[in-house]
């Protein structure tokens, strides 16, 4: 790949985290913060497999080891994530339905 | 382990271990408790009794434990703490006594014993500390095992004194570190020495070291109760009268006093501190606070509050005595670590017993006590006298020593401030003696209680007795070579170069 | 068999458990105990080495570097993994006693055996890991398993708590994770040993520097990134509080030393090092005025963890310069060992008042001293330690570092020592002093189990205790000094 490429999927891969960074620090609703965390966690993966693909020759093996298991964590975070986020929907839900009645 | 280190550990465990047991006890167990506190206060009498002997014989007692890098813990026996040690023992023995007739039937005795047994350890292992660092950790541990003496009764105004108890001695404690840290940074570990430990410091750091003299003073002038820093000691006076009488006479005043005699002694070098001239300003504080303590005693109505302000007054004479330059000053302060001692503990035995037996708390309400109790009156009335200093009782040996010290030394107005405090103590106790034995005795004390044979419990009786004769006998065999006064003459010998 | 080959036995032994817990849940709370009472002489064994040879190493599967995963163990991570032995044993205690007798499986005990060991399991690796991405891969496990394990108190406010935690916990691995990524771009090298070589002060380095301490502040909730840490440790329940505070947040101030003096040690500056120490400093005023002022007992000590990082934080402008560097390293390790056993035994004893009460507002604990005596005790000796009075391992530990610090002329850091002492003290006594107003009745309003009252007592008994061996600590920092791996 060529280093003008490179750089831009590196530049990619800092915005993109920016963005998911802002994101989860400004949004309020769960939903939206774990989406802004997936983001950022893409804008790194970017940066490692851009960094990867430097150089001559074949890329590196070890950015993209660490992709792999980067993605299994988030995966697994989401996972939590979204069972937190739902568990306090139906908290939340719960507690306003009392408040209703 | 060599005997010396037996010795030693011995007098620091046999409370210790006492107390951890105690905290053990079901509150139901009262013979146990009692047959533990009064086994473990003896032994220590037995270890200290050992150690005296040793000392006498020439052996040097001396062990030391590292803690952490360039952190050890060492203790010994040089002669003040010999002096020391003897006293909070045989004293504690003594107060143990009287505690255990005092708490007869009140509610949690085991954690109060368990707390009283870890006071006296930490005071004698301030006696045994042969640094700084081992000081200031028994010191703090004194702040720690008496807060729950004097909060014991769990009243809001118990809570409120031990609070502003705490307040005072942990601020004093936090000085304290930073004095003792600063003077390691500057001078490495301090060992105490004879004549001082600062070597060719004093050359180097000669304004620090002046600095570092007063820091010291506040961290200890906490406990030892020298204005302004004494606000905590009339208020912690909701405590038991056990307490009080361990706080003022054994424990935590006298380990503040001692602290001083260690700093100007044993730290700095009493001819330093003399050529520092720190001692000056530290003499005038004293004098101020012997002055400033007996007229507030003298308008007290509530009797261990006037106990209190007294004692404010009377320790003092012992940081006076050491900030008079020369070995006669310095002999009437260190044989006034003793002699308040043991004329401190009876009167607050005496007052205890009043307010145990006939619920007299105030001056006002003494009218006639005498006759109801005449052998509890006789030990107050000898502390009392001993205190304004009339011959030949203990109090009189001190102020003499130090009256002549002044004026070898040529404070001449030291002499003064002994004579106006001697006046006003005569001023605040005369009327209650008078009161006591003169005045006829109501038709009704405010709440008399049943006491059987003699006009108290014997356990409260006995303490008082024995410790008035002691003020009587260390009065009148001062010149002996057993009494107070011939230790306090061998440590004065000591101090001053040839 | 050496020590060496021992070393992947440390997040194994946990992590296996975990499994049987989770496939098996009638075996959880023997799994859990088994586990936890393996791993004590594991660390023991562990920290032996250490002293022998100075340091461990294992390459696991027999693949070096780069291309393997190094385990690596000295001093420091000898000491972290002793601590979690010895408190995850406690308050794996804590935890099986507090929960109802066997026969009856709560929902929360089927959740809580499984995340806790796994959560042993990462903090462990965590200590012995060689590399900056395997130091990632631990963080995220501790944090899940931290999160999941504030989720099984089941309250709205505990999930709430548990969801901000995994919010801040999660962006902070990967502001980490992104300081890894440039880092690698620059040199080529994941192992800390040796990426000190090759770390340069040019701006990928200092950038990688920047985004892994940010990372690794929130995950330590160091001020002001402290936000989350309050509500969380305060809502989970107690033997969960426990571990957060003693041993979860250490794992981020663990791989801030291991980087700040080791690969970033040319990179940061005095000023650096000054704005790190200041951070704590705030950390210290501000945590313990909020303590002050808690309602809640357990709001009380979860500030008081906040404040007590911020003494963790004085370590490094301390130790930076310092002539003996080790003796300032081990104040630094001795007061986090304090910290350990202190917090981990007020928070097991705040569960004691809890369970007993039925709730913790700080009035409630009039007669605490009658009711649960033992529990009174350990909070008291724990406060000592806090507050830092001797003889404690708090005492040493801060006179260590205000020693350290006054030789060094570095005088405004004592008197930041020394104010959050008297704060310390402020609030302790607060939480103390109703201890010993009489209740009107002699017992307590629901039994508490008398081994969830002796495990906090232990835990306390150990903060003073260590006090007087704090030379151990200091063997075991010194025995790796000059390895290439410690500070």
């Amino acid at each position: 790949m060529t280093g003008s490429t490179v750089d831009l999927f590196l530049l990619v891969g800092a915005a993109l985290f920016a963005l998911g960074a802002a994101g989860v620090f400004r949004e309020v609703e769960a939903l939206r913060r774990i989406i802004a965390v997936n983001v950022m966690g893409s804008g790194v993966f970017l940066v490692l497999v851009a960094i990867a693909a430097r150089g001559e020759g074949p890329p590196d093996p070890v950015p993209h080891a660490m992709v792999l298991t980067g993605i299994v964590v988030a995966v697994c975070a989401t996972a939590v994530a979204l069972a937190l986020a739902d568990l306090s929907r139906r908290h939340g839900s719960s507690a306003d339905d009392k408040a209703d009645r | 382990m060599s005997s010396s280190a037996f010795v030693l550990l011995g007098i620091l465990l046999s409370s210790f271990a006492t107390g951890c047991a105690i905290f053990f006890l079901r509150e139901g167990s009262h013979r146990l408790r009692t047959g533990l506190n009064l086994a473990g206060a003896t032994v220590k009498i037995l270890f200290v009794v050992a150690l005296l002997r040793g000392v006498y014989q020439g052996v040097v007692y001396q062990i030391s434990f590292t803690v952490a890098p360039g952190v050890t813990l060492a203790l010994g026996a040089d002669a003040n703490s010999v002096f020391f040690v003897t006293l909070s023992s045989v004293l504690w023995f003594w107060t143990t006594l009287y505690a255990v007739g005092y708490l007869e039937g009140s509610p949690r005795r085991s954690r109060f014993f368990g707390f009283f047994s870890l006071c006296v350890t930490a005071t004698v292992g301030i006696a045994l500390a042969a640094n700084l660092v081992t000081f200031l950790v028994f010191y703090e541990l004194l702040t720690i095992s008496t807060f729950p003496l004097v909060v014991h009764r769990g009243t809001r105004k118990a809570l409120r004194a031990g609070r502003v108890y705490l307040a005072y001695t942990v601020g004093g404690g936090t000085v304290l570190l930073l004095a003792v840290a600063w003077l390691q940074s500057i001078a490495g570990p301090v060992a105490f020495t004879e004549r001082g430990a600062l070597g060719a410091v004093v050359d180097t750091h000669p304004v620090q070291l002046k600095i570092l003299f007063f820091l010291f003073v506040a961290g200890l002038g906490v406990k030892s109760a020298l204005v302004p820093l004494h606000g905590w000691l009339p208020r912690a006076m909701v405590a038991p009268a056990p307490v009080s009488a361990l706080l003022h006479a054994v424990a935590v005043v006298k380990a503040g006093a001692f602290g001083i005699v260690r700093l100007v002694y044993d730290v700095y070098g009493v001819e330093t501190a003399q050529q520092l001239g720190v001692l000056r300003p530290l003499a005038i504080l004293a004098g101020v606070t012997i002055v400033y303590g007996s007229v507030r005693a003298l308008v007290q109505d509530d009797l261990k509050k006037r106990l209190a302000y007294s004692t404010v007054s009377q320790v003092s004479y012992i940081t006076l005595g050491a900030a008079v330059f020369g070995p006669l000053a310095t002999l009437g302060g260190i044989v006034h670590l003793v002699h308040q001692g043991i004329m401190k503990i009876t009167l607050f035995f005496a007052a205890g017993n009043y307010a145990e037996t006939l619920g007299i708390h105030r001056v006002s309400e003494m009218d006639g006590v005498g006759r109801r109790m005449p052998w509890t009156t006789i030990a107050f009335t000898i502390g009392a006298l001993g205190m304004i200093g009339v011959p030949p009782l203990a109090g009189f040996v001190s102020k003499l020593y130090i009256k002549q010290g002044a004026i070898a030394a040529g404070e001449a107005w030291v002499t003064l401030v002994l004579a106006v405090s001697s006046l006003l103590n005569a001023a605040y106790f005369l009327p209650i003696l008078y009161r006591a034995w003169f005045l006829p005795p109501p038709e009704a004390w405010p709440a008399e209680r049943e006491t059987g044979r003699f006009e108290t419990h014997w356990m409260l009786l006995l303490p008082p007795l024995f410790t008035a004769l002691m003020v009587v006998l260390a009065g009148v065999f001062a010149e002996s070579g057993l009494s107070p006064l011939a230790w306090a003459r061998i440590i004065a010998g000591r101090e001053y170069g040839p | 068999m050496s020590p060496d080959r021992l070393l992947f036995l440390l997040p194994l032994v946990p992590l296996l458990a975990a499994v049987v817990a989770f496939v098996a849940p009638g075996w959880s709370r023997r799994a859990g105990l088994a586990a936890a009472t393996a791993m004590p002489p594991l660390a023991l064994w562990t920290a032996m080495g250490v002293l022998e040879s100075g340091m461990l190493s294992l390459p696991l599967g027999g693949w070096t570097a780069p291309l393997g995963i190094a385990l690596r163990a000295d001093g420091l991570s000898a000491v972290m993994v002793l601590a979690v032995a010895v408190v995850g044993f406690f308050i794996s205690l804590h935890a099986a006693a507090s929960f109802p007798g066997a026969g009856v499986q709560t929902h929360r005990e089927r959740f809580f055996w499984p995340l806790w060991l796994l959560l042993l399991a990462g903090l462990n690796a965590l200590f012995v890991s060689g590399d900056v991405f395997n130091l990632y891969v631990c963080l995220e496990i501790t944090g899940i398993a931290a999160v999941s394990l504030v989720a099984t108190a089941g309250s709205p406010d505990a999930i709430r708590a548990a969801l901000r935690y995994l919010f801040v916990s999660l962006s902070g691995s990967l502001f980490y994770l992104m300081g890894v990524a440039i880092l690698y771009g620059g040199t080529g090298v994941l192992d800390l040993v040796l990426l000190v070589e090759v770390v340069a002060g040019d701006p990928p380095a200092i950038i990688a520097c920047l985004l892994m301490t940010g990372g690794l502040m929130m995950k330590t909730a160091l001020f002001p990134m402290h936000f989350w840490l309050p509500p969380a440790h305060s809502s989970a329940p107690a033997p969960v509080s426990a571990a957060l505070s003693a041993l979860v947040v250490k794992g981020g101030l663990y791989i801030l030393l291991r980087l700040w003096f080791g690969p970033f040690a040319d990179l940061v500056g005095d000023g650096a090092i000054q704005w790190i120490g200041g951070l704590g400093a705030a950390a210290i005023v501000w945590g313990s005025w909020q303590a002050i002022h808690q309602p809640r007992l357990k709001l009380v000590v979860a500030y008081s963890t906040v404040a007590q990082l911020g003494y963790l934080f004085l370590l490094f402008p301390i130790a930076w310069s310092a002539a003996d560097r080790t003796a300032a390293f081990t104040g630094g390790v001795v007061l986090l060992l304090s910290h350990a056993t202190a917090k981990a035994a007020v928070f097991l004893a705040a569960g004691n008042v809890l369970a007993a009460v039925g709730n913790d507002r700080v009035p409630s604990l009039c007669g605490l001293s009658r009711w649960l005596p033992v529990s009174a005790f350990a909070m008291g000796l724990a406060g000592v330690a806090l507050i830092g009075l001797p003889p404690s391992a708090g005492f040493i530990g801060k006179w260590l570092l205000v020693v350290a610090a006054l030789e060094q002329g570095q005088w405004w850091w004592v008197a930041v020592l020394l104010l959050g002492s008297v704060l310390a003290a402020v609030y302790i006594i607060r939480l103390l002093g109703p201890a010993f107003v009489m209740p009107d009745s002699d017992q307590p309003p629901n039994p508490v189990s008398r081994i969830a009252e002796w495990t906090a007592f232990a835990l306390a008994a150990l903060s003073v205790l260590l006090g007087f061996v704090a030379i151990w600590p200091a063997r075991l920092l010194a025995a790796s000094v000059g390895s290439g791996f410690s500070p």
